[in-house]
């Protein structure tokens, strides 16, 4: 058994939300939970025209934002490869963009072990998008699990969608 | 409405002197004190007469809420049946006076208890005794007077019930626990979680933390004064450490590409072990929280999460998809490869010691149902005890005889739900809540 780096110790959470909060489903994310207060505010970020080739939307919706896995799987798919070689050349080009990628699992599974298999997921694009020469610097992973499916229905169709890791863009050039 | 001796009774005796047959009820009079003995056979619940606790000065409505309690405690488990007030042909008029068990012996009851309350200022006190009606005896240990103030009155009524239940199944009690959840809101793709704490029973509910946050899988410390649980309350999930009773927060220092979950206390409270991801791949790591180093225990390419301790501290037990699929492994607590101890079809996971040290309990997903189990510790007798779309979870009561979980109904309404069943796969139920909840786990034996 190897002893890991001893940086890990407990210290005061107050005040850590505060920036660069990259949850988009907290309080300061879509919708709003209520109640937040202060901390983990909202974060803006100008999508621009999806006809501008270097905006976030046109990344999200014509290069593509994200990769779909087989069930239990973190094995890229031909398609995903393609989506995310495209991706690459996108941030590549665009050097002022930094990505956190979030992974998620469908509901066919246990809380803690969807959150590893989302990690692995997430970590997948990662390592593929940095083997296209996107700097490790600008990339960042988050694990949701199974804690927020895209789509809702308990049928394949929308499990499907769901085992997915989603590329998300802000302004920066490092995350 | 007098009852004849049921059946059921009889087996009930039978169980507890060991003999095959109904024996009938002068030999009962010598006999010895009522018993319950848990275990696999169908046992029809025990009658028991609770009337309510008398006033002896300034109780008002405390003393109907607290009998309450104490019928429903033992009434929740299966194994007694309350004979209500409407049947009882006796009224009790004095704590100390004379039973006159002639009259609860004609309407069946095994066991009598009486009770009274008094109130002075904030102090409360309460007072039980409960009776062999069939030998006129006081139970052995089982009166005894608790006092303390007026807003613990629900844990004083379960305290009389974990007395009752104690004295005549020889089960350790678990009525006087509380119970950490996740309290969801929201719809399924957005839900909104908030940790919550309640009687095991699902009354008096306090929530621990705002909905700002996802939070997972809360576990309480051994001395029940702590609760560690994922939160993603600083934009990544990081384990959190929270103060009962100050309800401050500390949160582990983030390792630069790391997201730290699933967090367990050890059997003492001063170590933790949880699980660790960096660059995708999961690996199981203690704490000491007493400021000692990190230890890596496992070491491995596959996924390795959801520890639990041995109650004696010196194994846990683990989920891993080494072979491809999650199973359930068993390793020193200084770490290694463990040795899996799952053997049958489907996926297992989160395995969870029990406190007796006698079983682990399991999440298992096979053929398109999940099911809660429980197998003994080398992974024989494996036993499911639910199945439905979605059951995950499960939790051990402080005796070692009841698990709660989370139940989920499936499609774009569905919900979580607390349910809990025992050991022996009877007594299902739902635990009432406010709103949808999940991820229950419970708390140790109140002092």
């Amino acid at each position: 058994m190897s002893l890991a780096a001893k940086s890990l110790l407990l210290i005061a959470v107050l005040g850590l939300a505060a920036c660069n909060n990259p949850d988009r489903y907290g309080a300061g994310g879509a919708g709003g939970a209520g109640g937040a207060g202060g901390a983990g505010g909202i974060d803006t970020t100008g999508l621009g025209d999806p006809n501008n080739p270097t905006s976030i939307a046109y990344f999200n919706q014509t290069v593509g934002d994200r990769v779909l896995f087989q069930v239990d799987q973190s094995t890229l798919t031909p398609e995903g490869r393609g989506v995310l070689t495209a991706q690459a050349n996108w941030l590549n080009q665009n050097p002022g963009y930094a990505a956190i990628i979030e992974g998620h699992a469908d509901e066919q599974g246990t809380r803690e072990y969807n959150l590893a298999l989302g990690a692995r997921r997430a970590a997948a694009v990662q390592n593929f998008l940095i083997s296209q020469g996107v700097a490790a610097n600008r990339l960042r992973t988050i694990s949701y699990g199974k804690e927020r499916p895209l789509e809702v229905c308990s049928e394949e169709a929308c499990y499907a969608k769901n085992r997915r890791a989603v590329t998300v863009l802000s302004a920066g050039a490092g995350v | 409405m007098i009852r004849p001796m049921s059946k059921a009774f009889g087996v009930l005796l039978a169980l507890a002197l060991g003999v095959a047959t109904l024996v009938a009820a002068p030999v009962l009079a010598q006999s010895s004190p009522p018993r319950i003995v848990i275990g696999q056979g169908v046992i029809e619940p025990m009658p028991i007469a609770i009337p309510t606790f008398i006033d002896e000065g300034g109780a008002g409505d405390y003393a109907r809420e607290i009998s309450r309690v104490v019928i429903s405690d033992p009434e929740r488990t299966g194994f007694f049946r309350n004979i209500g007030e409407e049947a009882h042909i006796s009224r009790i008029t004095s704590f100390d006076g004379g039973v006159a068990f002639e009259d609860w012996k004609a309407i069946n009851a095994q066991v009598l208890v009486t009770g009274a309350v008094s109130v002075a200022g904030d102090r409360i006190t309460v007072k039980f005794r409960a009776y062999d009606v069939f030998n006129g005896t006081t139970l052995e240990g089982a009166a005894l007077q608790f006092a303390g103030t007026t807003q613990g009155w629900r844990r004083m009524a379960h305290k009389v019930a974990d007395v009752i239940y104690s004295t005549i199944t020889g089960e350790g009690g678990y009525f006087d626990s509380r119970v950490v959840f996740v309290s969801e809101s929201g719809p399924k793709n957005q839900r909104l979680k908030r940790l919550a704490v309640m009687d095991y029973d699902g009354a008096n509910v306090a929530y621990l933390t705002d909905s700002a946050s996802i939070v997972l899988a809360p576990r309480f410390s051994p001395q029940g004064d702590r609760i560690i649980y994922t939160s993603y309350e600083t934009g990544f999930p990081r384990i959190t450490l929270l103060d009962v009773g100050s309800l401050n927060r500390q949160t582990l220092e983030e390792q630069p590409g790391t997201m730290t979950f699933a967090p367990r206390f050890s059997p003492d409270g001063g170590t933790i072990v949880f699980s660790l991801e960096r660059g995708g791949n999961t690996d199981i790591y203690s704490l000491s929280l007493g400021g000692g180093g990190l230890t890596q225990l496992t070491n491995a390419p596959s996924i390795e999460t959801a520890p639990s301790f041995s109650p004696d501290g010196s194994q846990i037990v683990f989920e891993s998809d080494r072979t491809g699929t999650p199973q359930i492994y068993v390793m020193p607590a200084s770490g290694g490869e463990g040795a899996r101890i799952s053997g049958g079809e489907g996926r297992y996971g989160t395995p969870v010691w029990s406190p007796r040290g006698d079983y682990i309990a399991f999440t298992k997903q096979n053929a398109g149902r999940f099911h809660i189990g429980v197998m003994r510790t080398d992974g024989s007798e494996e036993r499911l005890l639910t199945a439905s779309f979605l059951d995950e979870g499960p939790t051990w009561a402080p005796n070692g005889r009841v698990l709660m979980f989370t139940r989920e109904t499936s499609g774009g309404g569905g919900q979580a739900s607390l349910w809990s069943v025992d050991i022996t796969g009877r007594n299902l139920k739902q635990i009432p809540t406010e709103g949808p909840a999940s991820d229950p786990a419970w708390s140790p034996l109140l002092p």
